[in-house]
């Protein structure tokens, strides 16, 4: 067994070197490739079932006059690269900073600065 | 009396000079905070292990050897349950946001190799080397996993180094990034999507990770998957009370006990050896190498890159796994060039995959020292 460790040392660890480094390089790359696949797809899942239209409301649409937004609603806000969840808290602390009510106020669109 | 002058004729000056390293690692670990939950047991189980008693081997060194056995030597039981607690305390999500950062992770692995190859260099045999070159993987469970199962001649040594430098991960690396980088580079900036991950996506992905290393590299999979089994607990989201109890419960009490089961292997018989500081010295290049790959890789990529999608080469030296020392190192290196430069979520992404490339990279080096030596 010495002799044999002996023996294959430098070239052994040479070879040993390359085959595990480039077999870490696949491995990793394989791993990155399944989880773009998989992300890939619950986002396209995801994207899916917010297009489709409700399964559960097969009624006909009523002629129902929509409720009237109030005055200075925010509703038609457009978020440039802002999370929804970031989006409510700035019009927040907007509406909280001025003093008014958040339905006095019109919010045109929000955008990161970069 | 004649008791006390027989346990003072048994002081040589080998027990004075491992009582110094110990005080040294104390010192460290206390007045430097350089990985104190390990340098300070480490330092304290040297001294242990190498106090003069009458008959070597019985008294508090036995029971460090038993430790030792069960703990380390017999299924690698302390670094395996020490995964569980590092598991649960890894978010992969800047990794999920960003999968193309697991590149980095796999250059960074570079000092392994080249260290392996520089070791047998230096006359150490296949098993020895391999274990030497692990220190590169800048984790010690994975350090202590492959140099035991090797049956490393210079485990001691070994994961002192492993320790060691991980401490040192903020005084080696940022010399090593600055002389591999521009200004240029250093000044590019990158923009972090913070998209959400769908929570099943995190849930699948420990055990998908688990079930690719057993395919490319089985030895590792004792290694990923108690990772990754501490990983799905603090995912899964029903288990708060158990990824609250392995991140911190589990973690402390098995740093305890491996910092101080390591000195088992520090006695000064075959502590003090030449190749000990041979060792250092291996470990240190391993870590240089590993920086310098995963930066290298980086620029590399910039060639093919247009202008706005470069990448900050910076982030590439995070690849080695000491987490999250490296991650905030990158991070701070961006911030001391431009305040509103900040890279800490790529960093962080890239050393999470330095994380699993290691262990990946640890698992390969066994099955194929194993193979060679026909172990």
């Amino acid at each position: 067994m010495m002799f044999l460790s002996t023996e294959i040392n430098s070239a052994g660890a040479g070879l040993a070197a390359l085959l595990g480094y480039g077999v870490v390089f696949l491995g990793l790359i394989a791993l990155m490739l399944v989880v773009i696949a998989v992300g890939k797809f619950f986002q396209a899942r995801d994207q899916k079932k917010n297009t489709e239209p409700s399964v559960e409301a097969p009624v006909a649409p009523q002629e129902v006059a929509p409720a009237p937004t109030a005055p200075g609603s925010a509703g038609g806000v457009k978020l440039y690269d802002v999370e929804p969840k970031t989006a409510a808290m700035l019009m927040a602390i907007v509406a909280d900073q001025m003093g008014k009510p958040l339905n006095e106020l019109r919010f045109i669109s929000i955008k990161e600065v970069k | 009396m004649e008791i006390l002058i027989q346990n003072f004729a048994n002081i040589q000056w080998q027990h004075i000079l491992m009582w110094g390293i110990g005080g040294l690692l104390i010192y460290l670990a206390i007045a430097k905070e350089m990985e104190p939950t390990l340098l300070l047991p480490m330092g304290f189980g040297a001294i242990l292990v190498n106090l003069p008693l009458e008959v070597p081997g019985t008294g508090v060194q036995h029971v460090i050897d038993t430790l030792f056995s069960i703990g380390i030597d017999g299924a690698e039981l302390f670094p395996l349950l020490l995964f569980i607690g590092i598991g649960a305390m890894i978010d992969f999500q800047p990794l999920l946001t960003n999968p193309k950062l697991m590149i980095f992770g796999a250059a960074a692995q570079f000092g392994i190799f080249f260290t392996v190859l520089l070791a047998s260099f230096f006359g150490f045999d296949l098993k020895d080397a391999a274990s030497i070159g692990i220190i590169g993987a800048a984790d010690g469970p994975t350090s202590i996993f492959v140099a035991t199962a090797l049956g490393s001649n210079y485990l001691g040594a070994i994961m002192v180094a492993a320790y060691s430098y991980m401490a040192l991960v903020p005084l080696v690396q940022p010399p090593i990034i600055k002389a591999c980088t521009t200004r240029k580079e250093r000044l590019i900036r990158m923009e972090y999507k913070g998209k959400p991950v769908p929570k099943i996506v995190k849930i699948l992905f420990p055990i998908v990770v688990t079930m690719l290393v057993a395919f490319v590299a089985p030895d590792a999979v004792a290694l990923i998957g108690f990772l990754m089994f501490g990983n799905l607990i603090r995912e899964c989201g029903v288990m708060d009370s158990l990824s609250n109890t392995a991140q911190n419960v589990l973690a402390n009490l098995i740093t305890i006990l491996l910092g101080i089961t390591i000195a088992s292997r520090m006695k000064a018989e075959e502590f003090l050896q030449w190749q000990t500081l041979l060792i250092m010295g291996l470990g240190l290049i391993a870590f240089i190498v590993d920086t310098f790959g995963g930066i290298m890789i980086a620029k590399l990529m910039n060639l093919f890159l247009p202008e706005g999608k470069k990448i900050n080469p910076m982030i590439g030296a995070a690849g080695i796994s000491a987490f999250p020392m490296s991650a905030r190192v990158v991070h701070k290196l961006g911030l001391e060039e431009d305040s509103s430069n900040f890279l800490l979520m790529h960093s962080i992404g890239v050393n999470v995959s330095g994380q699993i490339a290691s262990v990946i990279a640890g698992g390969l080096i066994l099955a194929l020292v194993k193979g060679m030596l026909g172990l």
